[in-house]
């Protein structure tokens, strides 16, 4: 029985040893992203529609130019829980654009509501020749399509948080990641260095600078115009693109849970009650 | 089992129904009557935990096929079609997502309970092999699901997992493209797998009928593991267990739900929102959590085994961390069913689930380092537990003495 409990203990403490040593050889060059506070962080977060529309406006002057993003439709900007642009607006906006359009005459026409937003190039192709042989990826989802990582035993709270907001987090992080290289690090002709992007060679030169996009005065007077505060916005408006619903997703679970919680205690009161008279 | 009914027809038609098939009876006697132990703790509301799980998929699923398009093309943007514009299809699509892992936690806890507690041993080793059937199964219908919506994980994990099946000697190669249908995963594959998906949850549901049918000869286990002696060790499925069951299944949607609203894509990879891209690998490929322990034994075997190749070396430890559980009733030879009364077993029962959970965490750890030490160390023990462990413990341990019944247990329990 002794030795067997030393064995045990033996091995525990060779595991617990193990681990974080594990943990600490996984480390890399790339430095940790740290997790920042958005307006539609955690169970009761909800988009702010004026930085949606300031996000809006740098995403179609500047990341629109080279990025697609096909899954986004013109109506998706006056729907709820979004950048709430109205009817009217989203209307005038679509039809600033022109859509190809087998079925109408000459191929092309004026873009309704309905459309999607169309693509800066027509091929795949025309975009890496546009773009020094890189692939502008689409942006649609790009918010879910990218994630952050903490060291382990930090991520297992990410669980309880609801923390969703890792790719804003890493967008956010890349767009401001944009550095000369350091010492002894090449990068290929066309390529810039950024130190969040995977390998550190990114295809796409630096997006965004201080000034680069004029926002308008607001009421409330007006918005930083920096680098920061762009991406800060560029990033909300893309997490709002990748998953446009959240607002009343959250709203809904609210009721399921209090429905839920509330469903149970009866639950539990009846089956108690039932189970009184049996001994168990 | 099935003289347990007070069930008297009470009118004519009733009778004549009676006469002619007996579902009415039939219901009353398994759904209604059926005498179980009554010291079943929380730990067996799982089964019908299980039961509502696969009807929810099932629901969600038949759904979702209504507005997916299983073609390469088509397939990643139908899903985001589906919960962008669908009505309510959000909600849907990601109950099912979700619900794929709630699934498997919930079907993870129910093993581990058998394996506690005794219950694939006789008289239940047919009820515990259709149970492992359906483990089986559902990874099957899982995986395929997860290459459904097409992202780059879908992809990935379709090739590395299809490419498991060229290890086998002379027959790997025709039914690596057999289960392909090709050369290469590619919109055949994608097509067969959806096809496949939709049947095997139907298949399950029949291997889950078998489950309870056999369940329904010995009746339940219990968390003393002696037989019931009497009818006063048993109280009626009905209301009890009904209730109590239902209740364990509200409580079961409270985190189910809090991941389908709060935090759909947590039990997900950010990869899988990219497209499917043959030309372009992930850093890391990494399963859904729910196969992290397996494919941590894949993994561990990187070293030839005499003739045996590793590659052929990890498909056969990982089949065979699967094939040795329709062995265990025979492996384990204790008569004492309950690991409450089994001094020793316990010990090496939880090294056996933080065992299991060290190889979840080494399946997701890159294959380099101390990781690959730590990832044999821990497939030997899930093998030594189940090949040396248990047959050796049935031979020298002495279990504490059983109550003489469930009655008695109980009793004791509440004046002690």
């Amino acid at each position: 029985m002794n030795i067997k409990k030393s064995i045990i203990a033996a091995a525990l403490l060779a595991l617990s040893m193990a681990v974080p040593a594990a943990a600490q050889e996984g480390g890399h060059a790339t430095p940790e992203i740290q997790k920042r506070t958005w307006t539609f962080s955690g169970i009761f977060g909800t988009y702010d529609e004026h930085q949606l529309q300031r996000g809006f406006q740098v995403f179609r002057e500047v990341c629109a130019g080279c990025h697609s993003a096909r899954l986004l439709a013109f109506r998706n900007l006056a729907e709820p829980g979004g950048p709430g642009f109205s009817e009217a607006q989203v209307k005038a906006l679509a039809a600033e654009y022109t859509i190809a359009d087998p079925s109408a005459e000459n191929g092309e026409r004026p873009g309704v509501a309905a459309d999607r937003w169309p693509s800066p190039f027509a091929s795949e192709q025309e975009a890496r020749d546009a773009n020094g042989g890189s692939l502008p990826p689409d942006l649609s989802v790009m918010a879910k399509a990218r994630g952050t990582t903490q060291p382990f035993p930090w991520w297992i709270l990410n669980y309880f948080t609801a923390y969703q907001e890792g790719g804003p987090d890493y967008i956010h992080a890349l767009l401001n990641g944009y550095h000369e290289p350091p010492e002894g690090v090449e990068i290929p002709e066309g390529k810039y260095y950024n130190e969040y992007f995977p390998g550190h060679a990114i295809g796409m030169a630096p997006p965004l600078a201080d000034g680069s996009v004029t926002y308008e005065e607001g009421e409330n007077g007006s918005v930083p115009q920096t680098l920061e505060q762009y991406s800060t916005d560029v990033s909300a408006f893309l997490m709002w693109m990748a998953d446009p619903h959240m607002a009343s997703r959250k709203e809904t679970g609210f009721r399921v849970i209090m429905f839920l919680l509330l469903f149970a205690g009866l639950m539990w009161a009846t089956k108690n009650r039932l189970w009184r008279g049996v001994e168990h | 089992m099935s003289e347990h009914t007070t069930y008297q027809p009470t009118n004519g038609v009733e009778k004549w129904l009676d006469d002619r098939l007996p579902v009415v009876r039939f219901a009353k006697e398994h759904l209604m009557d059926f005498p179980t132990p009554k010291n079943l703790n929380y730990w067996w509301t799982f089964g019908a935990i299980l039961a509502v799980m696969l009807v929810v998929q099932i629901v969600t699923g038949i759904v979702l096929a209504m507005h997916y398009s299983p073609h390469v093309s088509l397939a990643f943007d139908s899903v985001e079609h589906i919960r962008r514009d669908v009505n309510g299809g959000r909600i849907i699509q990601g109950v099912h997502a979700v619900g794929a892992s709630m699934f498997f936690a919930a079907v993870y806890i129910h093993i581990g309970r058998n394996l506690y507690f005794g219950s694939y041993k006789a008289p239940r080793e047919i009820l515990y092999i259709i149970g492992v059937l359906i483990f089986v199964l559902m990874m099957a219908t899982a995986f395929m699901g997860y290459v459904l919506p097409w992202g780059q994980m879908s992809f990935w994990a379709a090739t590395v997992i299809t490419n498991i099946f060229s290890a086998i000697p002379v027959l790997g190669d025709p039914v690596l493209q057999l289960l392909r249908g090709g050369f290469s995963v590619d919109n055949a594959t994608l097509n067969r797998f959806f096809s496949l998906h939709y049947l095997l949850p139907f298949v399950i549901a029949a291997l889950v009928a078998l489950h309870i049918w056999a369940l329904h000869v010995p009746g339940n286990n219990n968390p003393i593991g002696v037989e019931v002696k009497s009818s006063r060790d048993t109280v009626s499925f009905h209301p009890y267990y009904t209730m109590k069951d239902l209740f364990a299944i509200v409580v079961f949607f409270i985190p189910f739900a809090w991941f389908v609203f709060f935090a759909p894509d947590i039990l997900g990879h950010p990869d899988n929102y990219v497209m499917a891209n043959s030309q372009v690998t992930p850093a890391h490929i990494v399963p859904e959590w729910y196969f992290l322990p397996f494919y941590a034994i894949l993994r561990a075997i990187d070293f030839n085994i005499l003739f045996i190749d590793s590659k052929l070396g990890g498909v056969i430890f990982f089949g065979g961390s699967i094939v040795v559980l329709f062995f265990l009733p025979w492996l384990d030879r204790s008569p004492v069913r309950s690991g409450s009364f089994r001094p020793m077993f316990k010990w090496f029962y939880w090294i056996f689930i933080a065992n299991f959970v060290l190889l979840a965490y080494l399946g997701a750890a890159p294959a380099e380092g101390i990781y690959v030490i730590l990832a044999k160390i821990s497939t030997a023990y899930y093998f030594a537990y189940f090949l040396i462990i248990l047959p050796l413990l049935s031979r020298i341990e002495t279990p504490l003495p059983l109550p003489v019944s469930i009655s008695d247990s109980v009793l004791g329990k509440a004046h002690s």
